[in-house]
C-alpha cells in the first residue's frame, strides 16, 4: 500500500464528553481506523472507538497455567527423579509441601505475562510515533482529549475529513506529519 | 457505569480530594514537586540518610571479612537481628500492596492519593528485607545456591523446607511489586516527559515511559493488566507473610509451633506497614503541601485500618497465651511464663504497651485526625512490631527444651549498625524516589477529580468514571 502524504488528522477536545460524542459520529460516518488519546483511562472512550476487547486475560491465564505446571514439574522432577532424598521414610512425592512454590510460580508467571503481554499488545516500547509531531499533543498527558483518524482509512480524504472533523466541535484540528 | 440512585440522602463523607481541582491542576501540582528546583532540606535529608547507608556498607564489609561471628548470634539463639529485621521489613512492605491491590479491588477511592508511595515503600522495604537472609548465610557469595538450577554438584534445593518456600515467596513478591509499581508509573512518566524542559530528564523519562501516548486501545489493555496484577498481588501478599510465618510455625520450638501464626503474622504485617505509611505520609504531606490530596480523611482511614489490624494482633497474643496454657505441654507453658517473667520480660511488657495499649487511643477521633499524634502512635507501633519479632524469635530459642543448653542473646554493635544501616538505605531510596518520580499517581488522581478543563462542575463529570457519582453525590 502506498504511503499516504500525512499520518492522519487529529482533533482536539476540551472535555471527554465531546470526545466520546465525536468518536461515535466518526464511526457512524464509516471510518474504521481511528484512535483516541486521553490523559486517563475512560471506559466509554474505548467503547466509542471500538477498542474495548483485550486478549490480555487469555494471555495471563495461559501464563498462570504454565507457571503452575512449571513450578510443580520442577519440584517433582528434582525431588522424585533427579535427587531423591529419603527423609525418615516419607514419600518422595510429598505434594502438600510442593504447593507453596507452585502457587508462587503461578503468580509470578501470570504477573509477568500480564505486564509483558500488555507491552506486546500495545506495541511498547515504541521510540517514535507520529502523533508526537503535533506540538499540542503534549497536553494529552495533562487535560486534553484527542481523536485521530488514520490516513490509511479507506474513507480518508485530506480536505473532506478535515471539514468533517471541524464540524464535531473540536478546539483545533491538526494534520499529523509522518 | 450504572449507579443506583437512592432516594435517601447519602451520609456525608469528606471528599478524597479538596474541592476546586481539575485534571490540569492535579497534573501541575504533583509534577511540580518533581520538576521544580530541589529544596534545600532535601539535600540535608538525603545527606543524612546516605551517611547512614555508608555505615551499613561499612558494617557489611566487615561482616564479609570476618563472618557472622561479629553478630550476637550463637547457640542456642542462632536467629537474631538478621531474621528479626527480615520479618520486620517484609511486614512493612505489606501495607503498600494492600493499599495498591486490595483497596483497588474493593474500590476504595481514597487509596489513589497514597498508593504510589506506599508501593515505593513496599519495594524499598522488600529490598531491605531481602538482604538479611543473604547476609545471614555465612557465605553470602553462594546465595545463588538457594535457587534451583542445574549445577555440577548434582544437588537440588529441598523443596519440603519452608526456607525454600520463603525464597520463592519473597523473590516473587519483590518481582511482582516492582512490576506493579513500574506499570503504574508509565503514564506518569509520560506526563513528566511532556512537562519537563530539561533535555536530559526528558530523555530519561521518555525511556521510562516507553513511548506511552494514552491511546484508547492502550488504556484498555493497560487497565486490564493493572486490574489483573491487583488480583494476582492480593493472594500473593497474603501468601508472603504466611510463608514467613511457616519458617517458624513448621518448626517444633515452643512458641513457634502454632497454627495461629499465619493470620497473626499477616495482620501484624499490615499493622506495621500502615504505621510506616503514616510515618512517611505525615512529613511528606507537610513538606510538599499536599494536604489537598492526602486529606484528614486519608489519615483517619489509615488510622482505622491500623486499629483494626492492631486488634487482630492483640487477638493473636491472647490466642498464643490461651493455647500455650490449654496445650498442657510443659514446654509451651514454661515458654509463656518465661516471656512474662524471664530475662526478656521488659521487652515483652514494652511490646504490649506499644502494640496493644497505645494504639487504643485511635478509638478517639481527636487522635485519628491529629497528624502529630498519629505520627507518635505510628512510631510506637513500629517499635512494638520490631519487639514482637524479637520476642517471638529470641524468647522461644533462648530457653527451649534442655536447660543445660539455655543461653542469652544480645545484639552487638554490628547488629545495631546493620539494622540502622538498612533504615539509611530505606530512607535514601525514599528521598531519591520523592525527588525524581511523582509520589502520587497523577493519572489516577485525574480520574477522581471532576472531568473537563472548564470550571470543574461536578455535574459535568462524565458518568463513565466509576465512583464519581457516589463520591461527589455525597457532598451536600
Amino acid at each position: 500500500m502506498k504511503r499516504p502524504p500525512i499520518y492522519g488528522l487529529m482533533a482536539e477536545f476540551h472535555d471527554s464528553d465531546e470526545l466520546i460524542e465525536a468518536a461515535y459520529r466518526v464511526r457512524e460516518a464509516g471510518y474504521t481506523r481511528l484512535d483516541a488519546y486521553t490523559p486517563y483511562p475512560i471506559e466509554a472512550v474505548a467503547e466509542a472507538t471500538g477498542h474495548h476487547h483485550s486478549k490480555l486475560p487469555l494471555i495471563v491465564l495461559i501464563g498462570g497455567i504454565v507457571g503452575a505446571l512449571a513450578g510443580y514439574g520442577l519440584q517433582y522432577w528434582a525431588a522424585v527423579i533427579e535427587y531423591p532424598l529419603n527423609v525418615g521414610g516419607r514419600p518422595l512425592h510429598s505434594w502438600p509441601a510442593f504447593i507453596v512454590p507452585t502457587f508462587e510460580m503461578t503468580i509470578l508467571f501470570a504477573a509477568l505475562s500480564a505486564v509483558f503481554g500488555m507491552f506486546f499488545l500495545n506495541g511498547l516500547p515504541q521510540p517514535y510515533h507520529p502523533v508526537f509531531n503535533v506540538p499540542r499533543f503534549a497536553l494529552a498527558s495533562r487535560d486534553r482529549y484527542f481523536l485521530l483518524i488514520d490516513a490509511r482509512d479507506p474513507l480518508f480524504d485530506r480536505e473532506g475529513t478535515r471539514r468533517f472533523l471541524a464540524d464535531l466541535n473540536p478546539t483545533e484540528v491538526n494534520e499529523v506529519e509522518h | 457505569m450504572a449507579t443506583i440512585d437512592s432516594p435517601l440522602p447519602k451520609p456525608y463523607k469528606p471528599p478524597v480530594v479538596a474541592p476546586g481541582h481539575t485534571p490540569g491542576t492535579v497534573t501541575d501540582k504533583i509534577s511540580s514537586v518533581v520538576l521544580r528546583r530541589t529544596p534545600k532540606w532535601w539535600y540535608v535529608g538525603f545527606g543524612i540518610s546516605f551517611s547512614i547507608l555508608m555505615m551499613f556498607l561499612f558494617c557489611v564489609t566487615y561482616l564479609f571479612a570476618k563472618g557472622v561471628g561479629i553478630w550476637g548470634i550463637n547457640q542456642p539463639v542462632g536467629w537474631g537481628f538478621d531474621i528479626i529485621n527480615f520479618v520486620w521489613w517484609i511486614g512493612i512492605g505489606h501495607a503498600g500492596t494492600l493499599i495498591s491491590a486490595i483497596l483497588l479491588l474493593l474500590r476504595q477511592e481514597w487509596r489513589t492519593s497514597i498508593n504510589r508511595f506506599a508501593e515505593a515503600m513496599t519495594l524499598f522495604a522488600v529490598a531491605c528485607a531481602g538482604m538479611y537472609p543473604v547476609l545471614h548465610l555465612g557465605r553470602p557469595w553462594l546465595a545463588y545456591w538457594l535457587f534451583p538450577y542445574p549445577n555440577t554438584m548434582g544437588m537440588w534445593p529441598q523443596f519440603r523446607s519452608p526456607l525454600i518456600w520463603d525464597v520463592f515467596a519473597v523473590s516473587t513478591y519483590a518481582t511482582v511489586s516492582a512490576l506493579f509499581w513500574y506499570v503504574g508509573l508509565i503514564p506518569d512518566l509520560a506526563t513528566l516527559r511532556d512537562r519537563t524542559r530539561n533535555r536530559a530528564m526528558k530523555i530519561a523519562y521518555g525511556f521510562g515511559a516507553m513511548g506511552w501516548r494514552g491511546s484508547a486501545a492502550h488504556w484498555h489493555n493497560y487497565e486490564t493488566a493493572y486490574l489483573l496484577l491487583a488480583g494476582l498481588a492480593t493472594p500473593l501478599v497474603i501468601s508472603v507473610h504466611t510463608v514467613v510465618s511457616f519458617d517458624f510455625a513448621v518448626g517444633q520450638v515452643p512458641g513457634w509451633h502454632a497454627t495461629i501464626f499465619p493470620p497473626y503474622f499477616v495482620a501484624g504485617a499490615i499493622y506495621a506497614g500502615f504505621a510506616m505509611v503514616l510515618t512517611l505520609a505525615i512529613p511528606l504531606r507537610a513538606a510538599f503541601h499536599l494536604e489537598d490530596f492526602i486529606t484528614t480523611r486519608h489519615l483517619q482511614n489509615m488510622a482505622k485500618v491500623m486499629l483494626a489490624t492492631g486488634l487482630i494482633v492483640v487477638y493473636g497474643y491472647m490466642a498464643e497465651l490461651f493455647f500455650g496454657w490449654y496445650s498442657g505441654n510443659i514446654y509451651e507453658r514454661f515458654m509463656l511464663m518465661n516471656r512474662a517473667t524471664g530475662p526478656y520480660r521488659f521487652h515483652w511488657f514494652a511490646l504490649l504497651l506499644c502494640n496493644a495499649v497505645v494504639p487504643q487511643l485511635l478509638w478517639l477521633r481527636r487522635f485519628r485526625t491529629s497528624p502529630f499524634w498519629l505520627f507518635v502512635i505510628s512510631m510506637f507501633v513500629s517499635v512494638g512490631m520490631w519487639l514482637e519479632r524479637f520476642i517471638i524469635i529470641v524468647t522461644s530459642l533462648h530457653r527451649d527444651f534442655l536447660p543445660s543448653s539455655w543461653g542469652l542473646y544480645k545484639g552487638t554493635i554490628w547488629d545495631w549498625g546493620t539494622f540502622i544501616g538498612t533504615i539509611g538505605l530505606f530512607l535514601s531510596l525514599i528521598f531519591l524516589f520523592i525527588r525524581f518520580l511523582p509520589m502520587i499517581s497523577i493519572f489516577e488522581m485525574r480520574t477522581i477529580v471532576p472531568g473537563g478543563t472548564e470550571g470543574g462542575e461536578y455535574t459535568t463529570a462524565p458518568e463513565q468514571e466509576p465512583g464519581i457519582s457516589t463520591e461527589q453525590g455525597a457532598v451536600p
